[in-house]
């Protein structure tokens, strides 16, 4: 198709979705309106469950079969990701060269290393009290470990990160979650049920199951992100194609 | 002009498929992609406002004391976060491997699969 | 155990299945992990035949509310899975082609990625789960996070063979239209959830009936968007697109699993909001969403027919074929009637079992002669005699040959569409089933002239030259499980037409998906509720005519055209059709646009 010919095309059909949009937006009820009548529900739900968050409690909880889905797009990104940055055929591994930093970069680096990841269990493991949970203490704790990189280089960071350690924990982390769901059936409940008791509110150990499946989703995200940067660092940092090493060298 | 915010969401889609339409590099392509999920996000965020209204955390507040915004939302948006990160990800592996075996990013000189 | 119990198991089976071959991935040979492939996808088929069986036996559509939040005065917190026939039937239809697939691939992948022995299976695995998942859920939300479960699966296992050019670019064409498809559902589903403040299907249902009247921009737009993401995955015109470029890429099983059942899921998901959201007072009026549906039907099975028949990259032949045939389904669905609903879940089934032994078929040929070109394999597949009948024997049913459950689909459907819908409807059939069986007649019996300069192709077409997928080059014999599973394939294709239990099984099924106020029922207050029966898909005496008609039609066309010799260049009227399907992602996007305003324009 010619650039002009789409253009029109595309000039056409965004005329016609923004008129259709907007028409909608003006019959929507006004924004900040008070009537959310499933948000007042899930309120009172969560704090049911002594669950003071209560997007944890809709996330864990009321809704969490959505999170086993989202979980498992995870997973299955990451394995997908795993498959396509693969090593092919005509590509060799390369050693990574040792590299210069800056001391105070390094010095900076190495001081926020612990503290990021300090800042990311505790983000998991009070999921259930307040802002933050698995996902968000995962992702913070994934990146503590890359400030390695940072402060020394990728080899240092190689040395703290057994691939297939993460691996498996990734998988673990998925396994969990099905298997705390699963849990639930003798006990006489549906899947994905809060059997435990709830626990005091406003304490680490409330919301019943909550904790738990925030828990395996805390590991999952921080070894699946784990695994998903690998992959593109070593595109990045080891991976060439025979035809590139063999120009480089002659 | 109580719309607005939810206008704003189809502003950002509209103009993350302009810049998939026109985009002459994948990668720009894949950032465009996450410009019209992006509106999701605002849409979802904006329904769940209530005027007034805090976080609906409770470790610091009693409940009942302040009007809180929607939990689903935030819920919902957080599960879309993650779906779009990941398939982000996915993507870009995609257009690594793109960029490998053709040796270009430009859709325009991607010419192998037509008809 | 209780049925409704079981409908959580049926998603979770495969997703442990998957999480368990990672896990364990690294020390297990590649033998264990294909066995521990198969066993846990038979696992998800066995409960969800058992679950099946046990609804079959009354009319209750079993739910499960996950998390045990059972409704109040009709109103919950969590999210519900609903067992009716429908679901489970498409979950047992799932489940059975993932175990074919899984036992065509058994032998047939060249070395898995290095100490990856499970990232296959593992990844057909959680494409299942995502699959059940989005046939089982009772609520908008949840549908969107299944669907894009088995999109960004099915992205990673089209572009499985990084080493080839073509599948890389294919894989995230394919990626960035179908992701675009589901944020615009998620538009639609914040549109849904602003108005009504639900999220269940039911839910929102129940809600929208408080406002009765004409539907407003609102309603309008929130359905649109819906759809539209449905749509795409279901590739009805002008959202088609992605489709032929990534099934002429996609590793032979995954074609199997995306022709076979995932464009058809698109097009349940589209049905299933249609009649348990819009279906009731205060949502769609049935005129409009039967016009908009019908319009795109007969707009996607015409193109779909037309670059068919244009094809001769094998696999591209198939998948078009698949855009065909998705039309005519999504015309059944347009009826919005019991019978229609019924003709296409009888046609579904059968298109599954033809179209994945296709494929199934074509891998074959691919290992063989590292070719899937129509016209470079000229006569070389007579070394294949079996696989030769296999290839014609699908062909047939393609066209709708008495008693494939092709046929009976195509008839019932076609009826309940009625008047001239019956024309169309045999020369979609002829032209898709005849350019099958040309191929079949040129490679397999070597029919025609051989064209003197098949290696050239020119500049608009995508010709068959590719990489053997199988290992270390062609396997020295054929696999028996790569020639058992297109002949199971067939044979249930056949039984589909003939088994006279599992027409009136569909029949009640229909009725079911059909009942607006029922589904409402069941699923909110526990009541189960008898639909009005209708009668169930049959054989009658003009179907049974109108199939042989376009069989016939289909082997005249196909001898017509083999009989003649091979054009040189395409022919001149196809250009700007071809030109259309261009492989740029930027004007992909484009027709996506054009075609949200125009189903947008139709509805209103």
């Amino acid at each position: 198709m010619t650039m002009r010919l789409r253009m029109w095309v595309l000039a056409l059909g965004g005329l016609g979705v923004a008129v259709l949009y907007v028409l909608a937006c003006l019959d929507l009820p006004s924004f900040g309106g008070h009537r959310h009548p499933y948000g007042d529900r899930a309120v009172r739900a969560a704090l049911a469950r002594h669950t003071a968050n209560t997007i944890s409690s809709v996330n864990f909880d009321q809704r969490a079969l959505d999170t086993l889905g989202e979980e498992s797009i995870l997973f299955g990104s990451v394995l997908g990701t795993v498959v396509l940055l693969r090593q092919t055929r005509d590509e060799d591994r390369q050693q990574p060269e040792p590299a210069r930093v800056a001391p105070s970069v390094r010095r900076y680096a190495l001081f926020a290393l612990p503290v990021t990841l300090l800042i990311g269990l505790y983000i998991v493991a009070h999921g259930q009290l307040s802002p933050g949970g698995g996902f968000q203490g995962g992702v913070v704790v994934a990146t503590s470990l890359h400030l390695l990189y940072i402060a020394v280089d990728y080899r240092a960071l190689e040395r703290i990160r057994p691939l297939g350690l993460y691996e498996v924990a990734d998988a673990a982390g998925e396994a969990a979650y099905v298997l705390v769901g699963a849990a639930a059936l003798p006990a006489g409940w549906a899947f994905l049920g809060n059997f435990l008791p709830y626990g005091t509110f406003n304490t680490l150990a409330s919301g019943g199951t909550v904790p738990l499946l925030n828990a395996a989703i805390g590991v999952e995200v921080a070894a699946g992100v784990v695994v998903l940067l690998a992959r593109f660092l070593d595109q990045a940092v080891e991976i060439v194609s025979t035809d590139e090493e063999a120009e480089g060298r002659a | 002009m109580s719309a607005a915010p939810y206008v704003v969401a189809g502003w950002l889609f509209l103009m993350g498929c302009y810049g998939l339409a026109t985009s002459r590099n994948l990668i720009h392509a894949v950032g465009c992609l996450a410009v019209c999920q992006s509106s999701t996000y605002v849409l979802l965020l904006a329904v769940g406002y209530r005027s007034g209204g805090t976080a609906p955390v409770f470790s610091d507040i009693a409940p009942g004391s302040r009007p809180v915004v929607d939990p689903i939302v935030q819920a919902l948006t957080l599960t879309d976060i993650v779906i779009g990160a990941t398939v982000t990800a996915l993507l870009l592996s995609l257009v690594i491997q793109v960029a490998k075996r053709h040796r270009t990013v430009d859709p325009d000189e991607l010419s192998e699969l037509r008809g | 155990m209780s049925v409704a119990q079981t409908l959580p198991l049926i998603v979770i089976t495969p997703m442990f299945g998957a999480a368990l071959l990672v896990g364990a991935g690294r020390r297990l040979p590649r033998f264990a992990a294909e066995t521990l492939g198969c066993l846990f996808a038979a696992g998800a088929a066995v409960l969800a035949l058992l679950a099946l069986a046990a609804t079959g036996s009354s009319a209750g559509q079993p739910a499960e509310w996950v998390g045990g939040w059972r409704p109040h005065n009709g109103v919950s917190v969590g999210i519900v899975l609903v067992g009716d026939r429908t679901g489970l039937g498409l979950a047992t239809l799932v489940s059975l082609l993932v175990l074919a697939a899984l036992a065509y691939a058994w032998r047939y992948f060249a070395e898995p990625p290095r100490r990856h022995a499970g990232s296959f299976p593992a990844l057909v695995l959680l494409f299942q789960a995502g699959m059940c998942g989005f046939t089982l859920t009772g609520d908008l939300f949840n549908a969107f996070v299944f669907f894009e479960l088995m999109g960004v699966v099915a992205y990673a296992l089209t572009g499985y063979r990084v080493e080839e050019a073509r599948a890389v670019q294919g894989a995230l064409v394919f990626g960035v239209v179908n992701s675009l498809g589901g944020y615009t559902t998620l538009l639609g589903i914040g549109l849904l959830y602003a108005h009504t403040g639900e999220l269940g299907f039911a839910q929102i249902g129940n809600a929208l009936a408080g406002s009765p009247g004409t539907p407003d921009a609102l309603l309008i737009a929130g359905f649109t968007l819906v759809v539209t993401g449905l749509l795409v995955k279901a590739a009805a015109v002008p959202f088609h697109f992605w489709l032929a470029d990534a099934h002429a890429v996609a590793p032979t099983p995954v074609c199997m699993l995306m022709s076979g059942v995932m464009v058809e899921l698109g097009l349940y998901g589209a049905a299933r909001v249609y009649w348990t959201v819009f279906a009731g007072p205060g949502g769609m009026p049935a005129a409009d969403a039967h016009r908009a549906l019908l319009a795109l039907g007969v707009l996607t099975a015409v193109l779909g027919t037309l670059m068919c028949w244009q094809q001769r990259h094998l696999k591209r032949l198939l998948a078009y074929s698949t855009v065909a045939h998705a039309g005519l389904f999504l015309m059944g669905l347009a009826v919005l009637s019991p019978a229609g609903v019924g003709g296409v879940a009888v046609y579904v089934l059968g298109h599954a079992g033809v179209k994945a032994a296709l494929f199934a078929c074509v891998g074959i040929l691919l290992d063989r002669f590292a070719s899937v070109d129509e016209h470079q394999l000229h006569g070389r597949g007579r070394e294949l005699p079996w696989v030769g009948a296999l290839f014609g024997a699908g062909g047939l049913a393609l066209a709708g040959l008495p008693p494939f459950g092709t046929a009976l689909g195509k008839a019932v459907t076609e009826e309940a569409v009625g008047g001239w819908a019956t024309a169309l409807f045999v020369l979609v059939s002829a032209v898709t089933g005849g350019a099958v069986l040309r191929a079949g007649a040129r490679v397999f019996l070597g029919l025609g002239t051989r064209p003197a300069d098949a290696g050239r192709h020119p500049a608009d077409e995508t010709a068959g030259e590719e990489e053997p997928e199988t290992r270390g080059g062609p396997l020295s014999r054929i696999p028996d499980t790569m020639l058992t599973v297109p002949a199971v394939l067939l044979a249930a294709a056949l039984a589909v037409g003939l088994v006279p239990g599992l027409r009136t099984g569909i029949g009640q099924a229909a009725d079911a998906f059909t009942d607006h106020a029922g589904y409402l029922a069941a699923v909110l207050h526990g009541r189960a509720a008898e639909p009005v029966p209708t009668p169930p898909p049959h054989w009658t005496a003009s179907g049974v005519l109108w199939g042989l008609v376009a069989t016939a039609l289909a082997a005249g066309l196909a001898l017509w055209t083999v009989r003649r010799p091979v054009r040189d260049d395409v022919a001149r009227w196809t250009v700007p059709l071809r030109r259309m399907h261009s492989g740029h992602v930027g004007d992909y996007i484009a027709w996506f646009l054009a075609g949200v305003t125009l189903l947008g324009a139709l509805i209103a």
